[in-house]
């Protein structure tokens, strides 16, 4: 259980910041370290009982179908990096803390940075590959979010892109891996698969699966040749960059090398490719990072090269050279993270990060300097500090690893040049910001910076000391079980400083004098360097995206016209193809049931609305009257459902057709009245004829489909309509009850298209004709005398009726849909008959929130069942009698009915006023700038 | 009667559809609408055409009722083809403000 707060208290971290980003930011500050300081308090707790063989472990089920599973297991290599993330980002919070500018949002800060601990902390924890892959996906998109916080940047945003894309990428490459390994093992239990090495190395799936994985593993830990994104990512704030790109995020590759270790390391592919791919980067990384003249730019460099260094070491893969990897991991986390938050301190106070603007700092920054050189000491592999230690052990390891067969003086050769490069670059570190004079002026005059800022950098190299003089005493207890976690068997070893005069230490020599000697010929180096062309990494990775778009687009381009019409004719060919041949496999068209007579008044309706949509389609180029075709023809709808026994229908059709129509004549009025004879008669042709020959489809489909006996379901809704439902009319208790699941997803589209109209209003800038199309003005009697009168006479009763038609609906015609209608009708009138002025000043609330509050009571209605212990939107009714009144039902289907009235009033009225509103000065705006009142308001009225 | 149902819906869709494949945003939004009231009346269909017979149970036993369950999905359909109709004519407005034209393409010079 301990294990499951472990995990959870960052994530509920993540809230912190956010409440009490408004509150000061001391309080913010503090109140954000709660649950990480908690968090590492109880993961210590832990270590005592940690000592025997076994992991401990939380489970949990999540989704069992997928395999996926809440799985937590806390050993030593887990146990190593949640010291890691969650010691060195308490360290960062307080850093942060004085690192943020005033104005800046700390809260936002913060929330991102812990929603990133809280990930780091799940993949160091998690006990099952799925949720490893969830808490991965996680670290990328907070680091997205974090190389990307000062988003006013163009670097910023290009870094944060960029590594979202590579991490991005490798983390799909690594779902693939660990869904083939966990189909190899049958299981996605880290447990299963850390015990099944022999069995998935053997099986024939393995080479793609290890490639996938590393690919993950390597994207992520900035290896080669994916490197180039981590560079970029330094537009990040300096506590982003110290925490997750030197510290721990890059290290999750590693991590996810060593955690599968068991796993997957024991293959010569492995051990072919990762000590490859590590080598090239440690070399690459050493190499740029001795030419680069931006401070953060330089350590960069310098932590892709230690990746490296670590990666070869997993790659080599012997007991000792684990050990070896697990310890670098530790000591690089200590002083590149204290290297990254000098160099924060240095950008601070003396405002640059440029080493020729920098120097002499010796003077100046004095406790700063001191500090800056021993991190670098230990960066570069001084005896006494962290660096060494591990450096020889690498050395060491590089000497006695038989990988390369007859080619094995090889690799102790590159990694001596590695070595002599780091020395090198670490030299050139100091001498350059501490000793040498500057050749520019800096920005600012460089002066310490407040205790505080410096602490964490205080502890980090304090940390680097003792462990580089007593390394016996301050990291074998930890090693001792992150070895055996990795190794999962116990590893004796004694860690010292002085293992007598050898080869490791001849090499570390050699690192020292060549590469002081490197550093002395550096403008040499450098003007050789400087002949060839350098390689713009974002530059190449940019153009490399737009042309993988650009090729993507001119592959549409073949087959896609980009041409509404074009699709429109496609898919109708295809329709009329596919209806044709579904009708050509019944025998007849008419069916068993047979036709009913016809009388005249059928006949009389039918013929109108053939008419009206004939003359719709005729004279479309004639607007105004092609609208009018169109509500003949809808009337005659509404008209037909009455006619064959759905009053419900008749109701909707002839409010909806109210409201359609005042909708497209508003819309009319802003776009051109007529249309310009513009297709060719070929054309015109072509299109009758799809148009006629899907419509004779339709016909004969329907009608084959309703001279047939059908099997209908609806026999059930018809018994339990006044049992279940306790309501007479079956449609209502449909929509309301049976069905109303469907009802609460379809007012949410209808709120939701409100919204989305009163959006793509905001700001419109319309086309005001000033005269009709014939070229007369409007007429200046805006609000006729009779309509005026008679819209507020009306009001009442037109709500009334809704009233009345809203209380009927459960068991007469009518119901929440019909009322909601008829009442933005009642309401839209008064804006036609008195305009929007007069309206607004007596309907002056926004129409959003009705709808809004309409799709919550019909939730909360279906929620309330639960707290009876039924399922959702389950409806209850009882009969009540009062005085007066008598005997009469009431059903929580009403309630749900009345969220539906409210919706639809509301969504019609976001809709219709706000289009009648666009050109007054009421005109929908959702962010007002502070201007907008003395803008001139356009106050010509059209409703 | 219904075959002359059937005829109506098929010379509906037919003029719809017709009205859809023009270059214009105005024609295709009524097309839309002329097309949704004939898909209306298919889907309403579908419970066969009953005269006299709505689906309110009365006590008195009545005979034949109409089939309720297209009737419920058309009411829904038809005011959601409502938002849809008011949504795809703020978009045609919208883009005649952003574009400076009507054509559905938002190209002005698209003749065919």
């Amino acid at each position: 259980m301990t294990l499951l707060w472990i995990a959870l208290l960052p994530l509920l971290g993540v809230l912190v910041p956010v409440l009490a980003g408004r509150r000061s930011r001391l309080t913010c500050s503090l109140a954000t370290a709660i649950a990480p300081a908690v968090a590492l308090g109880l993961t210590l707790g832990l270590v005592p009982a940690l000592g025997a063989n076994e992991p401990m472990r939380f489970f949990a089920e999540w989704l069992p179908e997928l395999g996926l599973a809440l799985a937590f297991r806390l050993d030593g290599l887990s146990l190593l990096f949640n010291l890691l993330i969650l010691g060195i980002g308490l360290l960062i919070l307080l850093y942060a803390h004085f690192y943020l500018s005033k104005e800046e949002p700390v809260g936002r800060f913060y929330a991102f940075l812990m929603l990133f601990m809280a990930s780091m902390v799940g993949i160091s924890l998690s006990n099952n590959l799925l949720l490893l892959w969830l808490f991965w996906e996680l670290t990328s998109l907070s680091s997205f979010l974090l190389i990307g916080f000062w988003s006013h940047r163009n670097d910023a945003r290009k870094g944060a892109r960029m590594a979202l894309t590579v991490t991005g990428a490798g983390g799909l490459a690594l779902l693939a891996g660990l869904l083939l390994l966990g189909n190899i093992v049958g299981s996605f239990d880290m447990d299963t698969v850390l015990a099944s090495g022999a069995l998935i190395v053997e099986d024939s799936r393995y080479p793609v699966m290890l490639t996938l994985v590393l690919l993950g593993a390597f994207t992520k830990s900035a290896q080669f040749p994916f490197q180039f994104w981590l560079p970029n990512a330094m537009a990040a704030p300096t506590p982003v960059s110290a925490y997750l790109h030197s510290a721990t995020m890059v290290k999750a590759g590693i991590f996810l090398m060593a955690r599968l270790h068991p796993a997957l390391a024991d293959s010569a592919l492995w051990h072919l490719i990762v000590p490859l791919v590590g080598t090239i980067t440690l070399l690459y990384g050493a190499w740029f990072a001795f030419f680069k003249t931006d401070l953060k730019a330089i350590l960069a460099y310098s932590t892709i090269s230690h990746l490296g260094l670590i990666t070869v070491l997993l790659g080599i893969g012997s007991p000792m050279a684990v050990l070896a990897a697990l310890f670098h991991i530790i000591n690089h986390a200590a002083f590149k993270a204290a290297l990254f938050m000098t160099a924060g301190i240095i950008d601070h106070e003396a405002g640059t990060r440029e080493l020729k603007q920098l120097g002499a700092l010796r003077k100046t920054m004095p406790v700063t300097a001191l500090l800056l050189t021993l991190a670098a000491a230990a960066m570069a592999g001084v005896p006494l500090l962290n660096g060494f230690l591990s450096k020889e052990m690498f050395f060491t390891e590089t000497l006695e690893s038989p990988l390369l067969g007859g080619l094995s003086w090889l690799l102790p050769v590159l990694a001596t040049v590695g070595g002599i490069l780091s020395v090198a670059y670490s030299v050139r570190l100091v001498v350059a910001v501490c000793h040498r004079p500057a050749r520019e002026a800096s920005p600012k005059t460089p002066h310490e910076p407040p205790y505080l800022m410096r602490l964490p950098v205080e502890v980090l190299v304090a940390v680097c000391l003792l462990v580089g003089i007593f390394p016996a005493f301050m990291a074998t207890g930890l090693l001792e079980l992150a070895t055996q976690a990795v190794l999962q068997a116990p590893l004796d070893f004694h860690l010292a400083i002085w293992h007598g005069f050898n080869l490791p230490l001849l090499m570390s020599a050699i690192a020292f004098v060549v590469g002081a000697a490197l550093y002395w010929r550096h403008s040499d180096l450098r003007r050789f360097t400087d002949s060839f062309a350098p390689v713009d990494a974002p530059r190449l990775f940019e153009r490399a995206l737009v042309s993988l778009g650009q090729r993507c687009e001119q592959l549409l381009a073949l087959w896609d016209g980009q041409s509404l019409q074009r699709y429109m004719g496609w898919l109708l060919l295809a329709t009329l193809i596919a209806g044709v041949m579904g009708l050509t496999q019944i025998e007849t068209l008419t069916g068993s049931r047979g036709n009913q007579p016809v009388d005249g008044i059928v006949l009389f309706g039918a013929v109108m609305l053939i008419f009206g949509g004939l003359a719709t389609a005729i004279t479309h180029r004639y607007r105004l009257t092609s609208l009018l075709m169109l509500s003949v023809v809808g009337l005659f709808v509404a008209l037909t459902f009455a006619r064959f026994s759905a009053p419900d229908l008749a109701l909707t059709q002839l409010s909806v057709e109210v409201v359609t129509m005042i909708l497209l004549m508003l819309a009319l009025f802003f776009l051109p009245q007529k249309t310009p004879p513009e297709s060719s008669g070929k054309r015109n042709l072509r299109d009758v004829f799809l148009a006629g020959g899907v419509g004779l489809v339709v016909a004969s489909l329907n009608y084959a489909v309703m001279t047939r006996e059908t099997l209908s379901i609806s026999q059930f809704f018809m018994e339990n309509s006044i049992p279940g439902g306790g309501g007479h009319n079956v449609v209502n208790v449909i929509l309301v009850d049976f069905r109303g699941f469907d009802t609460l997803g379809e007012i949410t589209v209808l709120a939701l298209a409100g919204l989305a109209i009163f959006k793509l209003l905001n700001r419109l800038r319309l086309f005001i004709p000033h005269s009709d199309s014939e070229g007369r003005v409007w007429s200046p009697d805006r609000y006729p005398a009779i309509l005026t009168s008679i819209s507020l006479a009306l009001l009442p009763l037109a709500l009334l009726v809704s009233a009345f038609i809203f209380l009927r609906g459960h068991n007469e015609p009518g119901g929440g849909f019909i009322a909601g209608l008829i009442t933005a009708v009642a309401l839209i009138l008064l804006y036609m008959a008195r305009g929007v002025e007069w309206a607004q000043s007596r309907l002056d609330f926004p129409f959003q929130p009705v709808a809004v509050v309409g799709v919550a009571v019909a939730t909360l209605t279906g929620l309330g069942s639960w707290l009876f212990g039924h399922p959702f939107l389950t409806s209850a009714f009882g009969y009540f009698s009062l005085p007066v009144v008598g005997k009469f039902e009431l059903a929580t289907a009403l309630l749900f009915d009345l969220g539906v009235y409210l919706a639809v009033v509301g969504a019609t009225l976001m809709i219709l006023a706000n289009l009648g509103k666009v050109t007054t000065a009421h005109r929908p705006v959702v962010d007002a700038p502070k201007d907008e009142p003395h803008a001139p308001a356009p106050n010509k009225e059209t409703l | 009667m219904e075959t002359l149902y059937a005829v109506t819906t098929g010379v509906l869709s037919a003029c719809g559809l017709y009205l859809t494949l023009r270059g214009r945003t105005f024609s295709v939004v009524v097309g839309l609408t002329l097309l949704s009231y004939a898909v209306n009346l298919f889907l309403f269909s579908m419970g066969g055409l009953t005269t006299d017979g709505a689906a309110v149970i009365h006590d008195d036993g009545h005979g034949a009722y109409a089939d309720p369950l297209p009737q419920a999905l058309v009411l829904t359909a038809i005011v959601i083809g409502f938002a849809m109709t008011a949504f795809v004519v703020i978009l045609a407005m919208r883009a005649r403000s952003e574009l400076g034209n009507d054509q559905v393409d938002g190209k002005k010079e698209d003749r065919e």
